[in-house]
């Protein structure tokens, strides 16, 4: 049963008093927000200082050395912050893939019962937690950089070469009919699919297993190289060649992005490791016992029985893991890595309008982080549908 | 953190420092708020005794006297050609002192004021010996070394355009970081203002491995700034940097200028001075405004000497920086 609230008794009201309260909060923030926008207003007009979106149309004039999309001098503002979310995203999206996959191998292998594989991953994890992240991308770089010059590159069968100026190996150029070989994985593909889905109803009925990975190697592996060479090779290899000064042709990967990308990766690694040892241990060890007594084979309890009960454990923080990731890639102004954060602060200089660069970051910011929670939330909840 | 620092930057814009009375918020803090570089031999430099020292410094520290009456009141910023522009739009810095060069969008868009040139300067390359390469033009397909947020990222980009050559932009953000890639061998040849070069191969081990190309591409008159908006303040900053030239042309040093303050027969002096006339007053400072900005480090010609000159290990001659009368640009106007 509950009260009506009136005028007169809101204020003796517990729920009446906190609408109330929680209005009056609101009105405070409204206020804060008004007064520092008015404030802002006032203050660029008396610096003759114009705000709005209008600059990011006009040219850039300097140029980047890493971009995923065309880009030159003579581009806008709006298209060289582009080039730099492609490469926040690009290094964040390499980030997060190689982290979770070291962090579960480690986070495996530091449970393992062998004690040197153990003490190898322990010290690991505390030294790459422990050092500030901003000195190991100056650490790696500081490698990377001291590998031999271009003159003494480190030839890989004279198509690939690693210098200090980074890793250049040959690019595909693809011709026309390699658009089959596409098609033939396309296809590959949606078999495989469909054997998973048709071994797995099998299993249930008759208990009978598929050998799906060899199947599925089968499949995706041989049938498309098949129809590769039956086709004649339709791929131009353009192989890098040396040039007074560098290598030409080819494409390169900058040491800029290799040091941030192996920090980022070591460091969210490690803490991934501890949350899937976490995750692995917080199922009860009744679990795997149980599954060995049946007969399940080790690597086999540890895949269908342990792994899927952690992952609930291990999907929330991994979350916040990934979100940090995003964000600490923007460390790499330290070594120049072109990301949105460097290139927004050479526009911000270049062009004088910093209140807007500092809006775009924290917006872009902002909808990585949501996009990639919401993405994590619908996994989250897909596979905690599972449990019974 | 450079990051935050720009974030704060534009914070601060937000709550409102750009009050009028810059001379005024001096004066009450008791020290001047101002610009200096991370670090560039003979610009900006801790000295031995840790004091940052240099011909931007000294700058900085003929205009705290000029107005404090006292050279060591001044509060250091070091600042990255990035984020230069936020500090002093921001009221962080109350002056900017930082070898920057005067364009007109800095000056109209950016919405600061420049109060004269201190270094006329020009955009140059520095390389190995080995490579053999005699100017800028032959570098198609180099890796180069470029400060970002600088006019010499800008002109790089329109140099190589214009030729029709290609580069490996590797961008940085301080000097010390161009430094270390440079010596690394990431970047073929760096590029930045010909002070800056030389200031920089002071400072190799094996400088006499390195050249600096004959080419300039740019023009970079390099001067102090302030906010548009104040222009009692720009008074101060534009007239005391003036002072320190017309000083050389008047021929008062440090060493004479006691003796000359017991009057010359030049009034031109004797006005700078402040014995005769009220120039200082005009400013809304002290009559002997120019003798502390004088006695801080001595004309113009004793800092150049001091800091950049051909005895120093910068070793750069006057060239355009001559006065006027010498075969140089160098020309203030008159003390009148
Ligand atoms: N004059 C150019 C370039 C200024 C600049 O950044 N110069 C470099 C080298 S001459 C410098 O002062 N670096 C010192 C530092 O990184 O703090 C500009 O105003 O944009």
């Amino acid at each position: 049963m509950t009260n009506r609230i009136t005028l007169g008794n809101i204020w003796f009201d517990k729920r009446g008093r906190g609408y109330l309260l929680q209005l009056l909060v609101l009105f405070c923030v409204a206020i804060f927000l008004a007064v520092i926008t008015s404030n802002t207003i006032a203050n660029l007009q008396r610096a003759g200082l114009t705000s709005g979106f209008g600059f990011l149309g006009d040219q850039a004039f300097f140029d980047i050395n890493q971009r995923l999309i065309d880009y030159t001098s003579q581009s806008s503002f709006g298209r060289a912050l582009i080039v730099g979310l492609l490469n926040t995203v690009l290094v964040s999206s390499l980030g997060i893939l190689t982290a979770t996959l070291i962090g579960f191998i480690a986070g495996v292998l530091r449970l393992s019962n062998n004690w040197l594989i153990s003490r190898l991953i322990t010290s690991y994890v505390e030294v790459t937690r422990n050092v500030p992240l901003l000195l190991q991308i100056i650490f790696w770089w500081a490698i990377l950089t001291s590998l031999p010059k271009v003159r003494e590159s480190i030839s890989i069968f004279g198509v690939s070469f690693i210098n200090n100026r980074g890793l250049r190996a040959p690019s595909p150029n693809f011709e026309d009919p390699f658009i089959w070989v596409c098609f033939a994985i396309v296809v590959c593909l949606l078999l495989t699919l469909a054997l998973y889905v048709w071994s797995g109803r099998r299993q249930k009925l008759t208990g009978e297993t598929f050998p799906i990975p060899l199947a599925g190697l089968f499949l995706l592996v041989i049938t498309p190289l098949v129809v590769f060479y039956s086709l004649g090779q339709p791929i131009n290899w353009d192989i890098p060649t040396r040039t007074r000064f560098n290598f030409r042709g080819g494409f390169n990967i900058t040491p800029e992005l290799l040091a941030l990308w192996i920090a980022l990766a070591t460091y969210t690694g490690a803490f991934i490791s501890e949350i899937v040892r976490a995750g692995i241990l917080s199922v009860s060890t009744g679990q795997s016992e149980a599954a060995l007594s049946l007969g399940l084979r080790k690597n086999q309890t540890m895949r269908l029985i342990i792994i899927p009960q952690a992952l609930r454990v291990i999907i929330p923080p991994l979350t916040s893991q990934y979100l940090n990731l995003t964000k600490n890639s923007s460390l790499a102004i330290a070594i120049g890595y072109q990301d949105l954060v460097s290139i927004g602060g050479t526009i911000l200089n270049q062009s004088g309008h910093a209140l807007e660069v500092v809006g775009i970051w924290m917006f872009v910011y902002l909808s990585l982080s949501l996009a990639t929670s919401a993405f994590m939330n619908w996994y989250n909840k897909r596979i905690s549908l599972v449990e019974r | 953190m450079k990051r935050f620092s720009l974030l704060i930057a534009a914070m601060t814009l937000i709550s409102g420092v750009a009050s009028a009375g810059t001379l005024d918020d001096v004066k009450k803090r008791g020290a001047l708020q101002c610009g200096i570089n991370t670090g560039l031999a003979g610009f900006a430099y801790t000295d031995d005794n840790g004091k940052w020292a240099g011909f931007d410094v000294a700058y900085c520290r003929a205009l705290a006297s000029a107005v404090l009456g006292n050279p060591d009141k001044v509060k250091y910023v070091n600042l990255t050609g990035k984020n230069r522009f936020p500090a002093l739009a921001s009221g962080e810095i109350d002056v900017l002192s930082r070898n920057t060069t005067w364009t007109f969008s800095r000056d109209v868009k950016l919405g600061f004021t420049f109060v004269g040139v201190s270094y006329y300067d020009g955009q140059g390359f520095i390389g190995r010996k080995k490579l053999g390469v005699k100017s800028a033009k032959e570098l198609d397909g180099a890796s180069i070394c470029i400060q970002t947020g600088t006019t010499t990222e800008l002109n790089l980009a329109d140099f190589f355009r214009v030729n029709k050559i290609k580069y490996e932009p590797v961008p940085i953000e301080t000097n010390e970081e161009a430094r270390k890639a440079y010596l690394a061998e990431r970047c073929d040849v760096y590029t930045t203002d010909a002070s800056g070069l030389a200031a920089t191969k002071s400072t190799f081990a094996d400088a006499d491995k390195h050249m600096v190309f004959p080419e300039i591409i740019s023009k970079e008159p390099l001067g102090p700034l302030v906010r548009q908006g104040d222009d009692a303040w720009a008074d101060i900053a534009r007239w005391t940097l003036n002072a320190l030239i017309n000083a050389e042309e008047y021929g008062v040093t440090s060493g004479n200028i006691d003796k000359m303050l017991k009057g010359t027969k030049n009034p031109e002096i004797n006005r700078m001075l402040g014995t005769e006339g009220s120039l200082g007053e005009m400013l809304g400072l002290q009559k002997d405004w120019a003798v502390k900005a004088l006695k801080a480090g001595g004309n113009y010609g004793e800092i150049f000497d001091r800091y950049l000159g051909e005895k120093t290990p910068l070793g750069l001659s006057r060239g355009l920086n001559a006065l006027w009368n010498n075969g140089g640009v160098l020309y203030a106007p008159p003390m009148r």
